[in-house]
């Protein structure tokens, strides 16, 4: 029936890809460069607010470039800080494409994380290249697990996964505390909620240690490009990614094709789940050794503004994560250099979603920016 | 109240709803407002009610000019519509819905609902509506939902109401209801704009008529010298004749048999109750029904998407009652959904996504786990070409697309292989002249090639049009069944039983 | 078809209704099993709940409960509740027999808690009712909002932003300035929530998780950059306990409800305006026709946009209000994230109340109970790790949200932005 060897003219010229409009460059370079310029800008108002004088500013923002561009020391924490932005923002960004708005990745890091540090250190004596995959493996499975239950619940019951992730998030903080006091987890000798150490051979190496053995960037760069890829494969090239993004652009029109959505709501939030585990996991093999309370460090929260800044594309979430990890590599030295505060990234942050979120009003600010639109509508 | 139009221009983007319109209104009559799907009627008559403000021309109320800023002020100006699409809220009363804007007020905003429901009743008694200010709007059929939109815009004391497609609901019995009480309204003094695509409607009931085309007034004229030909050229701008090119059909085997089904819906109420039905090979049976008797739940306990409770469901000598809705699918059964934006296709995909979204994981397209898109790309390009979906690349969002060529897309999706089964509902609903003309010979094409194909509409015409076999459902039952071969199926007698009357309690 | 073919078939058609009422029996004689084994309390021990305390005006004697024959009662009721639910006509009891067998579990549980012990009932009401204010005034503030059809995420920012005002203005102007900074800076975090999601028709969930963002970003900030040099900024007065003459006295129910703080008289007049607003005046009639059917309302002279404005910034103001509680309204000092959550805790309180005020409240106690009973019972040494205890009132929120106990209907159009023609 579909005899496809006979392509004539009028087919040859349907099958001609057409070139990127104006409006497609505009959401996708000059939105998100006009949102983190204004986030800066902002950034600075609230530190005059604050009382810091015009000097201090200035310092800042030097030392926030210094610290994460200005030397090889700068660019390695840059890249340590993405890696798990990157990470846990994939896992994010295919929720979004699926339809489906998972807060919960904090949590996610955090068991992902607590998991691949009690699976490292209760096979130490397994060989590095067995253990430190594996170790990477239990987080990835026990983040995607506990994804699972918000979306086993939301396609059970259509309970909101933005509450339901949200509270995972709380229950999983409490989780955390329970599990450090627990002694076959607790180092040994200390009263303080703290995990006994990943054993080296179920850490990710460091890359740069033969330049200083100060840099701290680790392997879990390579982990970040592979799944820059595998999402990215699994978005646009597979089928479960066909019915991931058909379900998140119209849930009705996916039933109606016969995908079960709620198979599709579990599958991505597990992916998700798992990518947000890899990240927890890849941060405690890789920088901090051991896992302690809120060892996340709002990896979870960022990876949002992240997933939102790309776009929810593997390569967009991947330029957003790098430049994340910069703004928190700077922030560091900021406080370091010019005594500001580092939760001033957070602002910055929150303000660079805005304007991604909201281009209408990034338009409305910049109307000289953009080409005239023609306003939407159509006849009802 | 004479309202007068001049000169309306209504761009939306690139397109040109309405162009240069001039029309007159007049009280005491009843204006006929003709054209097709798209013809920008509806769009007019939202800048006559204040909904939109048009890019050029003038309204004069009077002779004086009006502008109007927001819908309120079309209201105050004595110019109220009844939208196709209820404006109801149906968790309100009927006294709520009605007296929403304008509030009978106590002390500290109070709302004095007793006042309301007493001034419901008064308008009820006027004009004879018989329409209960307690109910929940949710829990009225919409023959009396529509009263009580015209009770608003009655309360608002209008003199001018425009009733956008006001049959498109109703039965033919409640059809000939509704216009006693158009003929009243006008007695009343009122001016009525009648909006519709139905001929023989506007030539039963309108004093003058206006037609448009493309969004301009291409003819007016008196009804009692037109005949539906004439008006039919002009809607469409060549000559037309309405009836589906058929041969008389051939049945063979049973492909659908569905027998005591009872299918639930979400709050445990029956919509479908204990039905039985057949659907032979190449035969066309059509559903007809008014909106709301449990149709939709039928269409989807037969495609798979809504659990059947009980009974079961056999598709050509196949028990098919929990199949999924993939399995039906590749058994060979097709469905073109009733509502092709909500859930026939995915807008912001392109036309080569669409036309694969349930097939994508079969031969020839998967390939592993992932999808061979060149094989998809061409496949589409092919189904374009062969279903004349016009549009310049595979690669645009099918969003894009008119809605004539996004329902041509949907059916080619359904079409274009091995199939048994053909489920329509609604297939031609909102699409232009052409388009449904064509579709229409693809579902008679269908048949004729041997598949079952079963129609659901709530447009009567439709139904008389295709159907070789009527059934009428009503309250979830299959109430009466009429032979249409060469059309003959008594349209009185299904008008009865679509309001639920059997045959012996007609008279 | 026969009369008697449809008898037999409709037996057999399986209902959601009737598949609840067997879950919820199942799990009431779970809960019986609980009580029988887990909780079950020695012979002999008894529980001593304290009524009064001693210097009340009226003194009430303690109420000495035998363990043993308590929980053996109870665990027989839950198991009679559970079969009920087999039986015939058991779907029109689920929702009964649910909330009547959660009762009884905790009755049982506070019974075996307590065993050879005692434990001041009025104490933990009272802190019940304390702890249900930023939880009501937070769920009364996504009730205005949803209404109107916005849904807020944000709820949590705005109690941050008004607990973090509270404290900064509170130490510069008094309680009372605080307050009312308090509650504009709610009501502005409301009005740009308004304007991201109506005018510039941002994602609604995504707009409040950015005010959260934003909120949580700006006060920890200011907290670091700030409170921790000049600590004069982050030591507001709090605002007193007013004890009402007579009524206060009454026993359990006095100290509850009539001897609070001006949080506790706010929430419950608001909750009482804004019931008599939105279902008995012209305003709040056409604030729910605008969340069920805003096109409708707009066809007939609503302006919906300015609808949705007042009514999200009326909600920011609610939460504003509720956010100085946690400073002018208990400690008088802010700290970094110190509304843990509450207001999502909130919102799960209006989905459980039914997006109505009233409901909001009533589920605000349950979860200030909750919240209240885990602080006792830290004191009462059970042997369940605080941390899960901790968690109850998370968990509760999943199976509330999760439509486990009764499922409500949301306005229709909650959560679609409503674009003019």
């Amino acid at each position: 029936m579909s005899d496809l060897s006979s392509i004539n003219e009028q087919m040859r010229s349907l099958l001609a890809r057409t070139a990127r409009g104006r409006s497609e460059f505009e959401d996708l370079v000059v939105v998100p460069v006009f949102a983190v310029v204004v986030a800066l800008i902002f950034g600075m108002l609230v530190m005059l607010a604050t009382g810091v004088d015009i000097a201090t500013i200035g310092k800042s923002f030097v030392a926030l470039a210094k610290g994460s561009l200005g030397s090889v020391n700068a660019l390695s924490e840059t890249l340590t800080a993405a890696i798990p932005l990157v990470l846990a923002g994939l896992g994010l960004g295919l929720g979004f494409r699926a339809g489906l708005f998972n807060i919960g990745a904090e949590g996610q890091v955090l068991l992902g994380g607590t998991a691949a540090v009690i699976f490292g250190f209760t096979f130490h004596s397994l060989p590095f290249a067995v253990l430190m995959p594996l170790s990477l493996l239990a987080g990835a499975i026990v983040g995607g697990l506990y994804a699972a239950i918000a979306g086993a619940l939301k396609a059970a019951t259509g309970a909101h996964e933005v509450i339901t992730t949200i509270m995972l998030n709380l229950i999983s903080f409490k989780l955390l505390d329970y599990l450090l006091r627990q002694p076959y987890i607790q180092k040994e000798g200390r009263a303080d909620p703290i995990s006994k150490s990943v054993p080296d051979a179920a850490q990710l190496p460091r890359l740069l240690d033969w330049l200083d053995p100060n840099l701290r960037l680790h392997a879990g760069l390579f982990v970040m490009l592979a799944a820059v890829v595998l999402v990215w494969w699994i978005l646009f090239r597979s089928k479960i990614g066909f019915a991931f993004r058909a379900s998140g652009e119209n849930p009705h029109a996916a039933r109606y094709a016969g995908m079960k959505s709620g198979l599709v709501i579990v599958a991505a939030m597990g992916t998700a789940g798992a990518l947000a585990g890899l990240a927890g996991a890849s941060q405690v093999l890789g920088v901090l050794g051991r896992a302690s309370p809120g060892f996340s460090a709002d990896i979870g929260f960022d990876a949002i503004a992240v997933a939102l800044l790309g776009r929810s594309h593997p390569l967009g979430i991947l330029f957003a994560g790098i430049l994340f990890g910069g703004l928190e590599a700077g922030g560091r030295q900021m406080q370091v250099d010019a005594g500001v505060s580092i939760d001033l990234i957070a602002i910055i942050q929150a303000l660079i979603i805005v304007f991604i979120a909201a281009p209408l009003l990034v338009r409305a600010i910049f109307p000289w920016g953009f080409a005239r639109k023609s306003k939407g509508g159509s006849e009802v | 109240m004479d309202v007068e139009l001049r000169g309306i221009t209504k761009r939306f983007g690139s397109v040109v709803a309405n162009d240069g319109v001039n029309l007159t209104i007049r009280g005491g009559e009843v204006l006929g407002l003709l054209g097709e799907n798209g013809a920008g009627k509806s769009t007019m008559m939202n800048i006559l009610s204040g909904l939109y403000s048009p890019d050029e021309g003038e309204i004069l109320i009077d002779g004086k000019p009006v502008v109007f800023q927001g819908p309120g002020d079309g209201i105050e100006a004595g110019i109220g519509m009844v939208h196709q699409h209820f404006m109801l809220v149906p968790v309100f009363t009927v006294a709520e819905n009605v007296v929403l804007g304008v509030e009978p007020t106590g002390r500290l905003g109070y709302l004095d609902l007793k006042r309301a429901r007493a001034q419901v009743d008064e308008i009820n008694q006027l004009y004879g509506l018989h329409v209960p200010a307690d109910t929940l709007i949710e829990d009225l059929p919409v023959g009396i939902q529509q009263r009580v939109e015209i009770l608003k815009v009655l309360f608002r004391q209008a003199d001018v109401l425009i009733l956008d497609e006001p049959t498109a609901v109703l039965t033919p019995q409640e059809v000939e209801e509704f216009f006693g009480i158009v003929r009243s309204l006008k007695e009343a003094g009122k001016a009525i704009v009648f909006i519709t695509h139905k001929l023989h409607e506007i030539l039963e009931v309108s004093d003058r008529v206006s037609v448009m085309r493309q969004g301009r007034i291409v003819g007016e004229g008196d009804p009692k010298t037109l005949t539906e030909a004439d008006l039919a050229e002009m809607m469409v701008g060549r000559p037309v004749s309405f009836t589906v090119d058929k041969t008389v059909a051939e049945p063979g085997r049973p492909m659908l048999e569905v027998s005591d089904l009872v299918v639930l819906r979400d709050n445990d109420e029956i919509a479908v109750d204990h039905l039985n039905m057949v659907v032979k090979s190449g035969e066309v049976v059509g559903i007809a029904g008014v909106q709301g008797n449990g149709q939709s739940a039928l269409v989807e306990a037969i495609t798979g998407l809504a659990r059947a409770a009980s009974g079961k469901i056999v598709f050509d000598g196949k028990d098919i009652t929990h199949f999924s809705v993939r399995q039906r699918h590749s058994e060979g059964m097709a469905h073109i959904p009733e509502d092709r934006h909500k859930s026939g296709m995915v807008s912001s995909f392109t036309i080569a996504e669409n036309m694969v979204l349930n097939s994508y994981y079969e031969k020839p397209y998967s390939k592993g786990m992932a999808i061979d898109w060149p094989t998809v790309h061409k496949t589409a390009a092919k189904y374009c070409v062969d279903f004349d979906v016009r549009t310049p690349s595979v690669f645009l969002p099918a969003g894009n697309l008119s809605g004539g060529n996004q329902q041509k897309m949907v059916v080619a999706r359904e079409l274009e292989r091995q199939t048994k089964l053909v489920i329509a509902s609604q297939p031609t609903r909102g699409l232009d002249v052409g388009s449904i003309e064509y579709i229409h010979s693809r579902l008679i094409e269908a048949r004729d090639e041997g598949d079952g194909v079963l129609i659901v509409s709530s447009e009567l015409d439709e139904i008389m049009g295709l159907s070789d076999r009527i059934l009428v459902m009503f309250d979830g039952r299959i109430v009466a069944e009429f032979d249409n071969t060469g059309g003959k199926a008594d349209r009185n007698a299904i008008g009865l039983a679509m309001a639920g009357a059997t045959e012996g309690a007609a008279a | 078809m026969s009369a008697v073919t449809t008898d037999t078939t409709s037996e057999k058609i399986a209902t959601g209704k009737a598949r609840q009422a067997r879950i919820v029996g199942g799990v009431l004689i779970a809960l019986a099993l609980l009580v029988l084994f887990v909780l079950d309390v020695g012979a002999g021990q008894v529980a001593t709940f304290k009524l009064s305390r001693p210097r009340d005006a009226i003194v009430l004697g303690d109420l000495v409960v035998p363990g043993q024959p308590f929980n053996l009662v109870a665990a027989a009721l839950l198991a009679f509740l559970g079969v009920r639910q087999f039986l015939r006509g058991g779907v029109r009891w689920t929702s009964i027999s649910l909330g009547v067998g959660l009762a009884i579990l905790v009755m049982a549980f506070l019974v075996w808690a307590t065993a050879d012990k005692s434990f001041s009932l009025t104490g933990m009401l009272q802190a019940t009712m304390v702890r249900a204010v930023p939880i009501a005034l937070g769920g009364l503030a996504g009730v205005l909002c949803e209404r109107v059809a916005v849904v807020n995420i944000a709820i949590e920012g705005m109690l941050l932003a008004g607990a973090f005002t509270g404290a900064l203005i509170g130490s510069l102007l008094g309680g009372w300035g605080g307050l009312v900074a308090a509650v504009l800076v709610g009501g502005s975090f409301g009005l740009i929530l308004a304007a991201l999601v109506v005018t510039f028709r941002m994602d609604q969930i995504i707009a409040g998780v950015v005010i959260n963002l934003f909120v949580l970003g700006l006060t920890s900030y200011v907290s670091s950059q700030v409170f921790a040099e000049v600590r004069s900024l982050n030591n507001a007065p709090v605002f007193r306990a007013w004890k009402i003459p007579l009524l206060g006295d009454i026993p359990v129910i006095g100290p509850m409800l009539f001897n609070q703080n001006l949080f506790v008289y706010g929430a419950l007049i608001l909750v009482a305006v804004a019931t008599y607003y939105l279902f008995h005046t012209k305003g709040g009639l056409r604030a729910r026709a605008v969340g069920e059917h805003p096109r409708a309302a707009d066809t007939l002279g609503v302006d919906v946009y300015w609808t949705r404005y007042v009514h999200v910034t009326l909600g920011g103001m609610v939460a504003g209000f509720g956010g100085a509680w946690f400073t002018l309204g208990s400690v008088g000092r802010f700290d970094e994230n110190m509304t843990g959550g509450r207001g999502f805790i909130g919102l799960a309180a209006m989905i459980f109340g039914r997006w109505h005020p009233v409901g909001a409240l009533s589920a605000a106690l349950i979860f200030g109970f909750a919240d209240s009973l885990q602080q006792k019972l830290a004191l009462l040494n059970t042997p369940i790790p605080s941390e899960f205890l901790a968690m109850a009132p998370y968990i509760a929120t999943i199976i509330v949200v999760a439509g486990l106990i009764g499922k409500a209907r949301a306005p229709a159009a909650d959560g679609k932005p409503y674009v003019k023609e």
